[in-house]
């Protein structure tokens, strides 16, 4: 690609044709604030806090919406371009809550960020607050409309990467708001709970429903035991948000921090991750021998099953009829595990550590009490979780290991895979092939479902019979499938689909905020986890196969049936 | 005034309700997509109300016209670009006016209401009563065939009795 020659602040640099000033900036190493520019969206040029001068140009320009071309003079730092933002954020602030105190952002807030950069420390206009009320609805997500900045952000997010389209603009000018765009509330709307609002937000006008006061009133309550299980994308990002890399926490560190907060066991959604792969290997061998619909769609992401139900109302014996691992885990819980515990389910609190908003929502699901209670009491986010620790003054870095409680948090490499799209997937193939072919696989990577492509897909043979296989992230990309399945034309068996880009490294509970380039960051760690694995497989994991002895199949009937599967409803509306 | 059509004023225009005039159109006009305009345009309309209502401080003459600079070149589209013109155009021409205003609290043109005094000189007054009839406030007080007087905090400035005053008496200022 050929270079561009511009001047930025008196530095001559040569950047790539077609970059825009944002970016001829950074690579001269001069930052300009931005508040509607997100790195992975369309630009939008609303905010106008990114504003330069541009010589030759009688209005200052737009940073992020502006081509640069040779020859280009651009000052940065003018006085009327430091006018200008500090009139734009006075203007923003007086118009917006002064409440950063109180505020889900405080301290990760693009606006505050930006205002304290700029000193904005008084205003000149007289405070004028909509005094909208909150939207409390969602069990996953709250909304301040208040916060509000009109970015739009949010919108895109919703409308084009996962196109559910649940917000939209409403009124104009001074009164111009983001609303549900059906209903009166997010609940209301056809909104699926995955989250990736809040990422795309870069104030607290949208954030996760944070549960931590309930958590802390559990575990001072004598007569619970509180149990919980820990999903495989979270240890990642509670590294990172204490500022390590991934890889640097490890899960025994973990499991002693959670015990300082109070936790009585701690086990392992990893377990029940390989324990899906069973199932989920069983039913798609079961509907590839006797001709059930096909292609069948994994069912373990709930924002996914949801987008299903409220879009897909006539194709949903699609979905595999698998729970997912955190129900499976829930429905076991409080069964199998009091069993083995000795432990009176009634007493178990059940609390589980999701990357996740939607698992929230899942959690409270009418259907979801195949124990004879509820399944899942609480589901706690990696953003509230670290939120805990801090509080507490745990740094889980510092802390020694700690073992696991025992019966249900042994855990594969194929386990670990869960975290990332394509996970589940490459997890199913390692135990679906060697189920078919009866013989150890050799190459235990399917590297083709990898990735932050969006669709990604492979072709498998397994002695003769071919399976065709694709995974998806983003709701965007899963319509693409569920449209092909839907109209009878679509060429997969299996289809994997992870509502949030990346998959669960990526979800909606992560600690804020993350760009795709986190995201694919994150999903290395997981491969290297997965290699560090002494087994990779699930069917090789000794506590599933314990399971399946002890309980599942030692008593009559079809108890592994009843608490692992569960049955999709046509659904329009939220319950 | 920057939208180019011609408008024609004389000495009973006040330039700064001509340019609050505008500014309370383009506000409405705003479509709210960019922060500039959307904020912008309200907080300037807030100022020039704020500056006819006789509230108006040097300070916000500063802010008024360094909000004119920042929402002229940093507008999304030409609504946004061009709303600041009324403001600038009357700035440039008539400042006097504004700072009669601010500073005399006065409007000279006699528009600006709450910058009016309405008054009874007590030498041409007959005590004729007939103000305080039209009175719709009953800011007028006094005995029959003595001069009368108004009581500013009460009075709206709506002039009738000014108008109806066959003396003369009544004035403005
Ligand atoms: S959104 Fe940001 S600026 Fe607004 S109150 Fe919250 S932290 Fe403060
Ligand atoms: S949670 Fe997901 S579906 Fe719901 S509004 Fe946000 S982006 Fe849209
Ligand atoms: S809710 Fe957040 S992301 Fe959406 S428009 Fe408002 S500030 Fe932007
Ligand atoms: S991809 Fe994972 S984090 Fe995102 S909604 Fe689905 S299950 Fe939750
Ligand atoms: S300048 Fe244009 S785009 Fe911006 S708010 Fe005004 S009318 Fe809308
Ligand atoms: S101006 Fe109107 S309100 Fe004031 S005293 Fe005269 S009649 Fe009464
Ligand atoms: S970041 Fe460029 S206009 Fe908002």
């Amino acid at each position: 690609m050929s270079e561009t020659n511009v001047m930025i602040n008196g530095i001559k640099i040569g950047v790539p044709e077609g970059a825009s000033i944002l970016q001829a900036a950074e690579a001269a190493g001069i930052k300009i604030p931005t508040l509607c520019f997100h790195p992975d969206q369309e630009v939008k040029a609303n905010c106008r806090i990114c504003v330069v001068e541009v010589e030759g140009q009688k209005n200052l320009m737009p940073a992020c919406a502006t081509k640069i071309t040779e020859g280009m003079v651009i000052n940065t730092t003018a006085s009327r371009v430091l006018e200008a933002r500090r009139m734009i954020l006075e203007l923003i602030l007086a118009h917006h809550p002064q409440d950063c105190l109180h505020c889900a952002r405080g301290g990760s807030c693009e606006l505050q960020q930006i205002s304290s950069e700029y000193d904005v420390r008084f205003s000149r206009f007289p405070q004028e607050n909509a005094e909208l009320s909150l939207d409390h609805s969602s069990p996953s997500i709250v909304r301040d409309p208040n916060k509000c900045i009109l970015c739009g952000r949010c919108i895109e997010c919703c409308t084009e990467t996962q196109t559910v389209s649940a917000l939209g603009l409403a009124h104009r000018g001074f009164e111009s708001q983001v609303v549900p765009s059906i209903g009166q509330d997010l609940f209301e709307s056809p909104c699926v709970m995955c989250g990736q609002c809040i990422h795309a937000c870069p104030v607290g006008a949208i954030s996760v429903r944070e549960q931590t006061d309930d958590l802390l009133d559990a575990i001072t309550d004598p007569d619970k035991v509180v149990v919980t299980q820990i999903a495989p994308a979270v240890r990642l990002a509670i590294a990172e948000a204490f500022g390590a890399a991934g890889d640097q926490l490890l899960m025994g560190q973990l499991v002693s921090a959670l015990k300082m907060l109070g936790f009585d066991h701690i086990l392992h959604t990893n377990f029940t991750a390989d324990l899906t792969i069973m199932e989920e290997a069983q039913e798609l061998l079961e509907r590839i021998n006797h001709h059930g619909t096909l292609p069948m769609f994994t069912s373990c992401c709930p924002a996914w099953v949801r987008f299903a139900e409220v879009f897909y109302p006539s194709s949903l014996e699609h979905l595999s009829t698998c729970k997912s691992p955190q129900q499976m885990f829930g429905a076991l819980v409080k069964t199998y595990w009091a069993q083995k515990a000795g432990i009176d389910p009634e007493r178990i609190f059940s609390v589980s550590i999701m990357p996740c908003t939607a698992k929230k929502y899942e959690a409270v699901r009418p259907e979801m009490i195949d124990s004879q209670y509820a399944d899942v009491d609480m589901v706690l986010t990696t953003h509230e979780i670290v939120r805990l620790l801090k509080m507490a003054g745990i740094n889980p870095l510092n802390l020694p290991e700690t073992e696991f409680d025992p019966w249900m948090s042994e855990y594969t490499g194929s386990a670990v895979l869960f975290g990332a799209s394509g996970g589940v997937m490459e997890a199913a193939l390692r135990t679906v092939c060697e189920k078919v072919t009866g013989k150890p696989l050799e190459k235990l990577d399917f590297v083709e479902v990898r990735g932050m492509k969006g669709i990604k897909e492979a072709t498998v043979d397994m002695n003769g019979t071919i399976v065709k296989v694709a995974a998806a992230h983003t709701l965007s990309k899963a319509r693409v499938l569920m449209e092909q399945a839907a109209a009878g034309t679509s060429p997969y068996h299996f289809i994997e689909i992870m509502a949030c880009p990346g998959g669960c490294i990526g979800g909606g509970g992560q600690p804020l905020t993350l760009s795709n380039t986190q995201r694919a960051r994150r999903m290395n760690d997981i491969y290297t986890e997965d290699r560090s694995r002494k087994l990779r497989k699930s069917h090789e994991n000794h506590e599933i196969k314990l399971l399946y002895d002890d309980f599942l199949h030692e008593a009559p009937g079809h108890r592994a049936h009843e608490l692992l599967h569960t049955k999709y409803s046509l659904k329009k509306k939220n319950p | 005034m920057g939208s180019g059509g011609l408008v024609v004023m004389d000495e009973d225009t006040c330039m700064v309700d001509v340019a609050r005039y505008f500014l309370h159109f383009t506000q409405e006009e705003s479509c709210g997509k960019c922060a500039p305009c959307r904020e912008g345009t309200m907080r300037m309309l807030q100022i020039l109300e704020k500056i006819c209502d006789g509230k108006g401080t040097p300070q916000d003459l500063d802010t008024l016209e360094s909000l004119c600079r920042v929402v002229k070149t940093t507008s999304l589209c030409g609504l946004g670009q061009s709303a600041p013109n009324p403001v600038l155009a009357t700035l440039r021409y008539f400042r006097s006016e504004y700072e009669a205003h601010i500073y005399d609290k006065k409007c000279h043109a006699g528009v600006c209401t709450e910058l009016l005094d309405i008054t009874i000189n007590a030498d041409k007054c007959k005590g004729c009563t007939v103000c305080v009839d039209v009175c719709p406030t009953g800011a007028i007080k006094g005995e029959r065939k003595k001069p009368h007087v108004i009581d500013p905090a009460v009075c709206i400035k709506c002039q009738a009795c000014m108008v109806k005053c066959k003396f003369g008496a009544i004035s403005r200022g």
